[in-house]
């Protein structure tokens, strides 16, 4: 069973979102995704500045086996990106909640939070998709 | 009630028990990787690491009309096996000259003494249709064609891969396995030893009793070869220029245009084996399309199916592709119009992505080779 902490919140495409307060979040891939992406190779992130609303495809992960969308699970700008994963794509694979987080975004509209499925509902999506 | 499950080989558990992630590959239940892909990738070609290949076919050719059965049947010519044990790779093709499978054939005695025999081993995803064509030229000839299902198979992989395999079998089975040339087997005592591979490192390719197959397995693990899966295996083989079948060919393309011309013997001409005719032809004519190497040196990872543009000159398809561990970027096999140039275009998601165009292979003993 892949790890899914329980301070988190995530979305069905398989990001997390971590709130750090002030209405930033950080965001990353879980760790069923990394199992399922297998050893990431690339990471194409959005850039600094960007705006992008929830839902958007707004990067890639690369994988020996197969390219992925990342997708943006809540609207804002994009104010810090991981930059380690252009050298270190590894660490997706190694610690997805930790260092191979992907960005950070200023929230346009906080209550999108709230959409969000906690760690329980995420398992059970997991789960459904067998 | 269980799952549908697989075909599985003797060595099913021991992946199991060295935490394999298991695909279905050809209705067999496969390990992909133990972990990471990419560090089994790079321990074959720093070190040594071992593959569970028993789900391969392996089909014994015995009776008085062996040779001539064979070379009748293959495009490449058995008469060229003039040493016991020696190896040979070749296409096997239909009446059009299509490629039914790629396959080694080995030639298990001396040449040319009575009761001479040989060995082929054919891919297990086209076991079905190779049994029935190579069942259907036996007509006339006193030709025996009998499976090997109870023999397991193992390539042992990598610069190290030979002497870790020496520091677990009998002394006798050592110093057979000195002798071996490269591309070349020994039996004994049941175990079939030979110096062949498809990752483009020095190694063997042991197949055994399947009853043998774990302890050997294990024995093998406790002297340092890493387990490795599938996953890794099409990476190194992809470094190494070899075709995959039903990927970089199929009975929709000739060995002239599948990068495999040299595999076709065309010497004596009075050989008539299958397909002979079309590829003579093909040869006169140049063929339409030929399979090349494709080099991204910028980021992304090329993949089967993105089309290929060689401007001024046609369309393309990429055939295999995927990330080179050992180059640490892309690398590709690609079907593109014969008359190709040296760089060419990919539409990967969307965009147009400049590539090199080479002649495989990329990689050879660790190092590139292609430019």
């Amino acid at each position: 069973m892949s790890n899914i902490p329980s301070e988190l919140k995530y979305v069905a495409s398989h990001e997390w979102i971590r709130d750090e307060g002030n209405g930033v979040v950080s965001i990353g891939v879980t760790d069923h995704a990394q199992d399922l992406l297998g050893d990431v190779v690339f990471v194409e992130l959005p850039d600094v500045g960007d705006e992008v609303s929830a839902g958007d495809d707004c990067g890639v992960v690369e994988s020996v086996k197969a390219a992925s969308d990342i997708y943006a699970p809540l609207s804002g700008e994009v104010i810090e990106i991981n930059e380690d994963l252009e050298d270190s794509p590894e660490m997706v694979n190694s610690d997805p909640y930790g260092d191979g987080w992907f960005f950070r975004l200023k929230l346009s509209d906080p209550a999108e939070l709230d959409d969000l499925l906690d760690a329980e509902a995420y398992a059970e999506h997991c789960e459904s998709e067998g | 009630m269980g799952f549908p499950m697989g075909n599985r080989t003797a060595l099913y558990d021991k992946h199991l028990a060295m935490a394999a992630k298991v695909v279905d590959f050809g209705g067999w239940d496969m390990p992909l990787h133990y972990g990471s892909q990419l560090d089994e990738h790079h321990q074959v070609r720093r070190d040594a690491g071992m593959f569970d290949v028993s789900h391969m076919t392996i089909v014994d050719v015995t009776g008085s009309d062996a040779k001539e059965y064979l070379r009748l049947l293959l495009a490449n010519d058995v008469s060229r096996l003039n040493t016991k044990g020696k190896a040979l790779y070749s296409g096997m093709l239909n009446n059009q000259g299509g490629v039914i499978d790629d396959l080694i054939v080995y030639l298990m005695t001396e040449p040319g003494v009575t009761g001479e025999w040989f060995r082929v081993v054919v891919n297990c995803a086209t076991r079905v249709k190779d049994l029935r064509w190579m069942a259907e030229h036996t007509a006339k000839m006193d030709v025996a064609l009998t499976e090997q299902p109870e023999l397991s198979m193992i390539a042992i992989q990598g610069p190290n891969a030979i002497s870790r395999v020496k520091s677990v079998v009998s002394e006798f089975r050592g110093r057979l396995i000195d002798e071996l040339v490269l591309f070349q087997g020994q039996e004994s005592e049941g175990w079939f030893i030979a110096r062949t591979g498809y990752t483009g490192e020095d190694g063997l390719e042991i197949m055994l009793p399947e009853d043998e197959a774990a302890a050997f397995w294990q024995a093998l693990a406790d002297a340092g070869v890493a387990p490795c899966g599938l996953g890794a295996r099409d990476t190194l083989r992809l470094e190494a220029g070899m075709n995959l079948y039903g990927q970089d060919m199929d009975e929709s393309v000739t060995p002239l245009e599948s990068n495999m011309g040299w595999t076709v013997a065309w010497e004596p001409q009075d050989r008539q084996f299958a397909g002979r005719a079309v590829l003579e032809q093909q040869r006169l004519d140049k063929p339409a399309t030929k399979l090349v190497g494709l080099v991204l040196e910028a980021r992304g990872v090329l993949r089967p199916g993105q089309k290929v543009l060689v401007e001024g000159i046609g369309e393309g398809v990429v055939t295999s592709g995927s990330f080179s561990p050992t180059l640490g970027y892309s690398i590709a096999m690609a079907r593109v119009p014969y008359a190709t140039a040296d760089a060419a275009e990919v539409e990967m998601r969307g965009k147009p992505v400049k590539v090199k165009v080479v002649k495989p292979p990329f990689v050879r003993n660790g190092t590139k080779v292609y430019s």
